[in-house]
């Protein structure tokens, strides 16, 4: 018998029963849930008069809707005040752990997660948010669901869920100077497509993969949902098992060695069979960036936007509105395109390597005229770091500002909205017409690139900077 | 908690001959601001569909009257990118009972299916002979039978069939739920959980 990879035997200790012809009765150790897609969930129990099962395995914290400024006060939009409040009021209601705006523990959930140890290998981890695919950095199987899905997982602690194929992309080699955990998962999102991933589940393996730091591989995980995938993980390794030492909620002392002892056991056997397997070479990523309005559209920043001759004939229509929205031509320059915005932060690239990353490149230089920034950390406990190492203090002096956590200009559900005709460089997931603002055009890149970008006004290939 | 059972729609299609439609169209993230699952519909593709002035796009499908009907035709990969279910509320709110491309997103499949609307994947062969015969005559009937698992194109009778697993066409067809699924199934759930430990 073939041996099993990594996903299947997480999957399958978890399957409370099968139906036939039908989706799998999965089990959920940890549920995360947010103000924006647990409301209706509530009311959906409540209306069916139950209560919730496990309320232990839920954590609770607000972060798509929340302001960067003035977090001290009441919320001043009313419709966001509300949702707030209701996640708090369904909390307390139901016995379930909130880290609330003001609690030092709060932030975006797919960064307080794995920083606080809530995350760990082995587990199923399911949040009505797409981007929880960022926890399988862990070697967990985690994934996005749908508020329907969040009242399951409240009612019964289990989702019915289908099972999806499985997937293997092996990174090899190593990652020149400048090139980042961001550039690699653009890079192989470009190669497959916005849609290439859908139906699998991915693992990411490789020596690029395992040379990166968790930050990094949760960076890589977080956006394998942009190919349309269910999720991404990797295997975990020393590198796991180090980070997780210390965490708040990490298994302590000969519990720690234990579980240590368990985590080791959590990947694909030698002659496990993918459903699909794809290989790509660390040596041919270079810093990447966005043209288009799907992930996929992305080339390297040295080059220059496709032609129409080089487009599938079948993605013509597809590129052509794309190129139309940003005001972009077929064939051009990407390099000193300028810039109006630059962010940095979200669950994908909001973390404190992220912002050191940042710090590290704008010490000494001044941000451009023509660019607004705004950095904003994934969570209280990332701010306070970065006060803690000086980070706040080099951004200052180069121009820039932290403002305070929560998914910010990611998708634009506060006051944080890239205006009409501008364009953002942005270390986010998406670049959809209009996610960043209405009108609002978006590059993804690294934050790197993205502090480059700042320092010098248009688009830059940061490697010509690096010292 | 039963819901609506899904029967057999005979309706003209709405075309959105476009690919990759995201949810960030489909309903953008400053309207999720709701607690409820009412009225989403209103702001279904509101940037496709109006400008900055609230005014009508004359140019988007939804805004021009010779089309309607209980169907949305889109173009592959419809419904990539956000998990909210909020989408799937917003089209099945405007009216829509289908949704027929040649390949959906994952999740919002999955949520489509939560919400009594039904994705109906086809082959893009299929696809674009139902844009055609719709743009060239916006009253084409079309036919979703879920129970034999076909779309027909009663024009000229040329029919597709579709997947879905029989477990999720029983829930639509008899307007089961999940949820009363698998509280249905609580003492093996804490089985499970006694097993584990």
């Amino acid at each position: 018998m073939a041996g099993k990879t990594l996903f299947d035997k997480i999957w399958d200790a978890h399957v409370v029963d099968e139906i036939k012809g039908g989706p799998s009765v999965l089990y959920i150790d940890k549920h995360l849930i947010h103000e924006v897609t647990s409301p209706q969930a509530f009311a959906g129990i409540e209306n069916r008069g139950i209560s919730v099962f496990r309320p232990q395995n839920t954590v609770a914290t607000p972060d798509h809707n929340v302001p960067t400024i003035d977090q001290h006060l009441p919320i001043k939009d009313q419709l966001s005040r509300f949702q707030v409040n209701k996640l708090t009021e369904n909390c307390e209601k139901h016995g379930i752990t909130l880290y609330g705006l003001s609690h030092p523990f709060s932030g975006i959930v797919h960064v307080i997660g794995p920083q606080l140890g809530i995350t760990q290998p082995g587990m199923t981890m399911v949040c009505g948010d797409s981007h929880t695919s960022t926890h399988g950095a862990f070697g967990s199987v985690a994934f996005g669901i749908g508020t329907s899905e969040v009242e399951m997982v409240l009612a019964t602690q289990c989702i019915l869920q289908p099972k999806p194929k499985r997937m293997r992309i092996n990174v090899e080699g190593t990652l020149s100077k400048g090139v980042t955990a961001k550039d690699i998962i653009l890079y192989i999102i470009a190669k497959i497509t916005a849609s290439g991933g859908t139906g699998y589940f991915i693992e990411f393996a490789g020596s690029a993969i395992r040379s990166l730091s968790m930050e990094g591989r949760m960076t890589v995980c977080n956006m394998s949902i942009e190919s349309g995938a269910r999720g991404g993980m990797i295997a975990p390794d020393e590198t796991t098992f180090e980070y997780m030492k210390g965490r708040e909620f990490a298994p302590k002392g000969e519990g720690f060695d234990a579980a240590i002892e368990k985590w080791k056991q959590l990947k694909t056997d030698e002659d496990a069979v993918f459903d699909a397997e794809l290989n790509y070479d660390a040596a041919d990523i270079a810093p990447m960036i966005t043209y288009g309005t799907n992930p996929g559209m992305g080339v390297k920043v040295s080059s220059n936007i496709p032609n129409e001759n080089e487009i599938e004939q079948s993605n013509l229509a597809t590129f052509q509105k794309a190129l139309k929205y940003m005001g972009f031509e077929a064939g051009d320059d990407i390099i000193g395109k300028e810039v109006d915005y630059v962010f940095v932060g979200s669950c994908t690239n909001g973390r404190i390597e992220d912002l050191r990353e940042v710090a590290n490149f704008v010490k000494g230089r001044k941000k451009a005229d023509n660019i607004t920034a705004w950095i904003v950390p994934g969570s209280k406990q990332v701010e306070k770091q970065a006060n803690e190492e000086g980070i706040t203090e080099i951004l200052e002096a180069a121009g820039f500002k932290l403002r305070q956590p929560g998914c910010s200009a990611c998708l634009a559900m506060n006051d944080d909205k890239i205006p009409e005709g501008k364009l953002a460089v942005s270390t986010s997931n998406r670049n959809f017409e209009g996610r960043q603002g209405p009108g609002a055009k978006t590059m993804l890149a690294s934050p790197l690139t993205a502090a480059a970008v700042a320092v010098t006004g248009k688009i830059i290939d940061p490697r010509t900077l690096l010292k | 908690m039963s819901k609506d059972k899904f029967v057999t729609i005979e309706s003209s299609a709405v075309p959105l001959p476009i690919e990759n439609v995201d949810t960030d169209q489909i309903i953008p993230a400053r309207f999720l601001k709701a607690t409820t699952r009412e009225g989403f519909g209103e702001n279904l593709f509101r940037d496709w569909r109006f400008d900055k002035k609230d005014q009508p796009k004359p140019d988007f499908i939804l805004n021009n009257d010779i089309y309607s009907g209980e169907i949305l035709v889109a173009a592959k990969n419809f419904g990539s990118g956000s998990s909210r279910e909020h989408a799937a509320w917003a089209i099945h709110d405007y009216g829509f009972k289908v949704v027929v491309s040649s390949f959906f997103a994952d999740i919002f499949k999955n949520n489509a299916l939560n919400n009594g609307l039904l994705p109906v994947q086809i082959s893009e062969i299929f696809l674009s002979k139902i844009f055609d015969a719709v743009e060239k005559d916006p009253s084409t009937q079309l036919k979703v039978d879920l129970e034999n698992q076909e779309i027909i194109l009663l024009s000229n009778g040329e029919k597709e069939s579709f997947e879905i697993n029989s477990y999720k066409k029983e829930c639509l067809m008899n307007g089961y739920d999940d949820i009363d699924y698998l509280l249905n199934i609580k003492d093996k759930i804490e089985q499970f959980e006694q097993n584990r430990v």
